[in-house]
């Protein structure tokens, strides 16, 4: 028989307003198995905590009930107090008398029977709890960053600062993500391969971290602390360690019909090619699907003109095996795709483009050396008309576009359109918007300015149509204010696509067991508290994947998953949770019901020898919990179809009797 | 606010199935619109007037006999919302009224030419005429 | 393969032409076309408003008809095939249209939207087969550059006509790619002629049609092929440079059966 002390707290008059506290103490005094019952002001004070100690001393207490706020916010309070006063701080139970109590009812006497109803659920269960000792597990120091953009980056050198390893898996030959294609960044201006390629060069030089590029993670098993991952490292056909990115191969390979990706296909590359000039690592990479060598062993010039002796028709795709503490999911975003929206013709004409290929338009490595030109015959465009919210915000058209606002539009436009009219005063610029979004530092500033010094054209409304016709992009739009329907004969239209989160990112969250929303983004634990932490323990968040984010969030975030990495692998032990799931093997039938509804992957089976009654032995095929990966949230228990799954510190038992006690 | 359309706010709502709060301003339905020229009320009006219930100029406008009923506005509304219905529901509750037609049989012989298909016939006394 | 046909009004009258090739190609192409006894005019126009319920009568006699003979039903005319498609998908969704219409015809078994309408296009496309017109062209259409007109009223609204991708088809490109023509592509292949309102107003017509017979112009086409009697009247009449024809006509003529119509 447990001998357990109820404290009554009144919060001040957060309860007491509404919850006759002495009677609450009063009435609970009776129930089975209690043996000392008070009520106090503030019993999280320390004067509070004193006085539950003295009761665990004086009245040889084996059982807390603690009737006061929400166990979010005290339970640990009181289970430190408990462990103080030598009892297993398992054995504390919170019953809330306040958020489901006190500030919800609003007379005295309903709220007072309320309280010593739940009062008497949380005796109910103590009387069943059992001490729990948390389990320990070792933490291997070392981190994996998915994703090689400026979110990837900026983690994988805040944990290397730190000291501790890192590894970086970039699915491109290169690191550097969207933020390399990029020509000016806002609100600043500053050159985004001036800011970026030197964090780049600084990955490549820490000795703390390797990129694995052109590379992916094809699998994960283990759990916080103790990740097992496979990486595929493709075969590039080039040997990463001897070629020097000389370039003589790109140069020499006769296939130069290939649409080069980073230009958005505006231009084309060689078969064998790297990237961009500040490609990490600077490595050349063989395309299969254009090498005439790898389709058909016709050609091999590259092998003859490369002084290194790096190329590997042979080369095979590689499986690493590694270890690791933590991983951060940085996988970043893509535009939309807008051939579901054709009005804007972007299928018709070659001179609509998306604000990506627009950057790559302005930019001095693009295809067009910087020169804004339209694709189509390379003329100067006279007329640019920018149109926002193309596929964002949508609720009718959820296969072609997105409900979400992609956040980063308004002002990237803005920026494109200042630039234009900044290096082109010749140029008539045209910004069709739904509402102008700039909630950041300079943001608006920046916004205004694109209109009061730059004199760009912002008009409120939408574009209808779009109609090639000729050399000229015939737009029809609304001037909402004006009570208008424009029509603009146009050069260029530039098209602010929606983002949405890398294609790869979905079955990398099922590996992960990590959850995402209705939009393939990575939800985090809590979207105030913990932003950067995935709820499954041990996987963090860095950049878009987690939603639409600019480059000065990114890095916030960046740097914020890093920092919750190092806290993690700082730590020699981890303590888990000990209110996890256990099977019962004498009832557990092997029906596999658990493994399949478990979120967290924590359920393996075994077979285990089992001594029958009549003594001889049988294998059975038992379910068998991780303690440290288990986040203790009891689907497993409902699913069982055997009772065999329970809950420690959760126990059906227990939560049977908090039934009872409330329906008594 | 007071709305003294409120019954026929409502008859229009249910009607045409048509929620103007799911509008977010964007005037895509306006912008597309094929006889806005002809309008003095433009497809996003119809759904604003009729949000705020400022219903009888849309009764008394010629608006309604230029929607070409194109269904352009329903397929590139973002949001969902539909004017082109509204503007359907608006004209029938125009031209039920007794001696509201707008398109009377003496008045076809002068419109037609030896081409004209019988369809452009239904078509107008379905959307002119009760 | 028999399927049932719904003709309507100006196929009997104005547009005898494309209701003649229609039939004499779906005999080449092993479909019969089984004309619905007693059809009446589809009204030319949808309400979409829920309270209409009278006007789409004669819609979904012929969808219960062909419901009846189990067979799909098809239609050629643009407009009819609007109407009667959009009035089964009310049947289909809107349960108490469903009632009252099945009230007003009394019929033994309710109707509930169980037949599949077939636009004549998405018959060749889904039924017979691109494929298999390829294979019995025998006058192929080598050379010629063909504008697709859609119009409006074949893929809108997408959410109920289902044909197409309503802001990039390919149906009637690919139909033009089928007998051997090449196919144009111009943003107004779906943007309005200018419809019934060519009664009321037809400068507003005379606009919308220019706009678009000119569009395909500049795009390089030397013919427009439609389906829709409506669409061809306003750009003809408008005084589009270039022929426009209905669709039927050139699969008669790459069919070879052309001159064996009595249209």
């Amino acid at each position: 028989m447990q001998r357990i002390g109820v404290f009554v707290c009144w919060c001040g008059s957060n309860i007491a307003g509404t919850v006759d506290v002495q009677a609450v103490s009063d009435a609970l005094k009776n129930e089975p198995g209690v043996v000392f019952s008070t009520n106090y002001q503030y019993m999280c004070s320390q004067a509070g905590q004193n006085m539950i100690k003295d009761a665990v001393a004086e009245h040889k207490l084996t059982g807390i009930v603690v009737c006061s706020c929400s166990p979010r916010m005290h339970e640990a309070t009181f289970r430190k107090t408990a462990a103080a006063a030598g009892i297993n701080p398992y054995m504390v139970e919170i019953a809330n008398i306040r958020e489901q109590c006190s500030w919800v009812h609003k007379d005295m006497v309903t709220g007072t029977e309320k309280a010593i109803i739940l009062g008497k659920a949380a005796v109910a269960k103590v009387n069943l709890n059992t001490p729990l000792t948390p389990g320990e597990s070792p933490v291997t120091k070392r981190a994996l960053v998915i994703g090689g953009g400026i979110a990837g980056i900026q983690t994988a050198l805040d944990i290397a600062d730190a000291g501790f390893p890192v590894d970086i898996v970039e699915k491109k030959p290169t690191i550097g993500g969207k933020m390399a294609q990029l020509d000016k960044t806002f609100p600043t201006l500053d050159c985004a391969a001036c800011i970026l390629t030197p964090k780049m060069v600084d990955v490549a030089q820490n000795d703390k971290i390797r990129i694995f590029s052109y590379s992916e993670v094809t699998d994960v098993k283990g759990f916080v602390g103790n990740f097992d991952v496979t990486i595929k490292k493709h075969a590039r056909y080039v040997k990463e360690d001897i070629c020097t990115g000389c370039g003589a191969c790109t140069e020499k390979c006769p296939m130069k019909k290939v649409p080069n990706e980073f230009n958005l296909g505006m231009d084309n590359r060689s078969a064998i090619y790297i990237p961009f000039a500040q490609a990490v690592p600077k490595v050349a990479t063989i395309d299969p699907n254009y090498c005439n060598m790898l389709k058909n062993g016709k050609c091999g010039v590259c092998s003859k003109v490369c002084a290194a002796g790096a190329i590997d028709y042979k080369q095979q795709d590689e499986f690493i095996e590694e270890k690791y503490g933590a991983i951060v999911v940085a996988t970043g975003f893509n535009p939309i795709s807008m051939d579901k929206f054709d009005e804007f013709a972007y299928n018709q004409s070659k001179d609509v483009i998306t604000s990506l290929e627009f950057e790559r338009l302005t930019n001095a490595a693009g295809p067009t050396a910087g020169k804004l030109l339209r694709p189509s015959d390379l003329k100067h465009p006279h007329t640019i008309v920018f149109v926002q919210c193309v596929g964002s915000r949508c609720d009718a058209c959820a296969e072609k576009g997105k409900e979400y606002c992609s956040k980063i539009c308004c002002m990237y436009t803005a920026k494109h359109a200042m630039l234009t009219r900044d290096k082109y005063p010749d140029t008539d610029v045209y910004v069709f918007y739904i509402d102008v979004r700039t909630p950041g530092k300079n943001f608006d500033e920046f916004y205004r300015r694109a209109v009061e010094e730059y004199g760009v054209h912002y008009i409120k409304g939408m574009v209808g149509k779009v109609t090639p016709e000729g050399d000229k992009l015939k737009v029809q739009a609304s001037d909402l204010l004006a009570n208008k329907q424009l029509h603009i004969d146009a050069d260029l239209v530039v098209l602010a696509a929606a983002i949405e989160p890398d294609k790869s990112a979905r079955p990398l969250a099922t590996m992960l067991t990590a959850s995402m929303d209705t939009n393939d983004f990575f939800t985090e634990a809590h979207p105030k508290l913990r932003p950067v932490e995935s709820p499954t323990a041990g996987v963090f968040l860095s950049g878009a994947c987690q939603g639409p984010k600019d480059i000065p969030e990114t890095v916030s975030q960046a740097g914020a998953a890093a920092s919750k990495v190092i806290g993690l692998l700082a730590k020699d032990k981890l303590t888990g949770n000990p209110c996890v799931a256990s099977s019962n093997e004498l009832m557990c039938n092997g029906c596999s019901t658990c493994e399949r509804v478990c979120p967290y992957g924590a359920i393996t089976y075994e077979n285990k020898e089992f001594r029958m009654p009549d003594r001889t032995t049988a294998i059975r095929r038992i379910a068998v919990v991780n303690p440290a990966v288990c986040q203790g949230c009891g689907c497993c228990t409902v699913a069982c179809p055997s009772g065999a799954m329970d809950l420690r510190g959760f126990a059906n038992s227990q939560i049977i009797a908090e039934v009872d006690a409330i329906c008594k | 606010m007071h709305n003294k359309n409120q019954y026929l706010q409502e008859e229009l709502l249910r009607t045409s199935g048509v929620n103007p709060k799911k509008c977010m301003r964007c005037g895509k339905c306006s912008a597309t619109c094929p006889a806005y020229d002809e309008m003095e009320y433009h497809p996003h009006q119809f759904v604003n007037m009729v949000e705020s219930g400022d219903i009888e100029p849309l009764l008394n406008s010629k608006s309604l006999y230029r929607c070409l009923s194109c269904f352009a506005c329903i397929d590139r509304c973002p949001r969902g919302v539909e004017p082109a219905k509204l503007v359907e529901a608006v004209r029938l509750a125009a031209i039920r009224k007794q001696g509201a037609n707008h398109l009377k049989a003496d008045d076809v012989p002068a419109m037609l030419d030896d081409d004209i298909p019988q369809q452009a016939l239904v078509s107008a006394f379905r959307k002119y005429a009760k | 393969m028999k399927v049932s046909y719904f003709p309507g009004c100006t196929l009997k009258t104005k547009a005898k032409e494309l209701d003649a090739y229609a039939r004499k190609c779906a005999e080449v192409l092993g479909v019969t076309l089984e004309e619905i006894e007693d059809w009446q005019c589809c009204g030319g126009v949808f309400s979409t408003s829920r309270d209409e319920v009278a006007t789409k009568l004669s819609s979904v006699r012929a969808l219960k008809a062909a419901n009846d003979k189990e067979q799909p039903l098809v239609t050629v005319c643009s407009a009819c095939h609007n109407v009667i498609k959009q009035t089964n998908h009310q049947v289909q969704t809107d349960a108490e249209f469903a009632d009252k219409v099945n009230r007003y015809m009394a019929p033994e078994a309710p109707y509930s939207g169980e037949t599949a309408v077939y636009h004549y296009l998405e018959m060749l496309r889904d039924l017979v087969g691109f494929d298999k017109i390829k294979e019995k062209v025998v006058n192929p259409q080598t050379g010629k550059k063909i504008a697709a007109y859609y119009g409006c009223l074949l893929l809108r609204p997408n959410k109920v006509m289902q044909m197409d991708d309503p802001e990039n088809p390919s149906i009637i490109e690919d139909f033009i790619r089928a007998i051997g023509a090449q196919p144009v592509i111009y943003a107004s292949r779906n943007e309005c002629c200018g419809g019934y309102v060519t009664m009321e107003s037809p400068e507003l017509a005379k606009k919308k049609s220019n706009a678009v017979t000119g569009n395909a112009a500049a795009a390089g086409a030397e013919m427009m092929v439609t389906a829709c009697p409506l669409c061809r009247y306003n750009l003809v009449k408008n005084g589009s440079e270039i022929p426009v024809v209905y669709f039927t006509e050139l699969l008669a003529e790459a069919l070879g059966v052309k001159e064996d119509t009595n249209a």
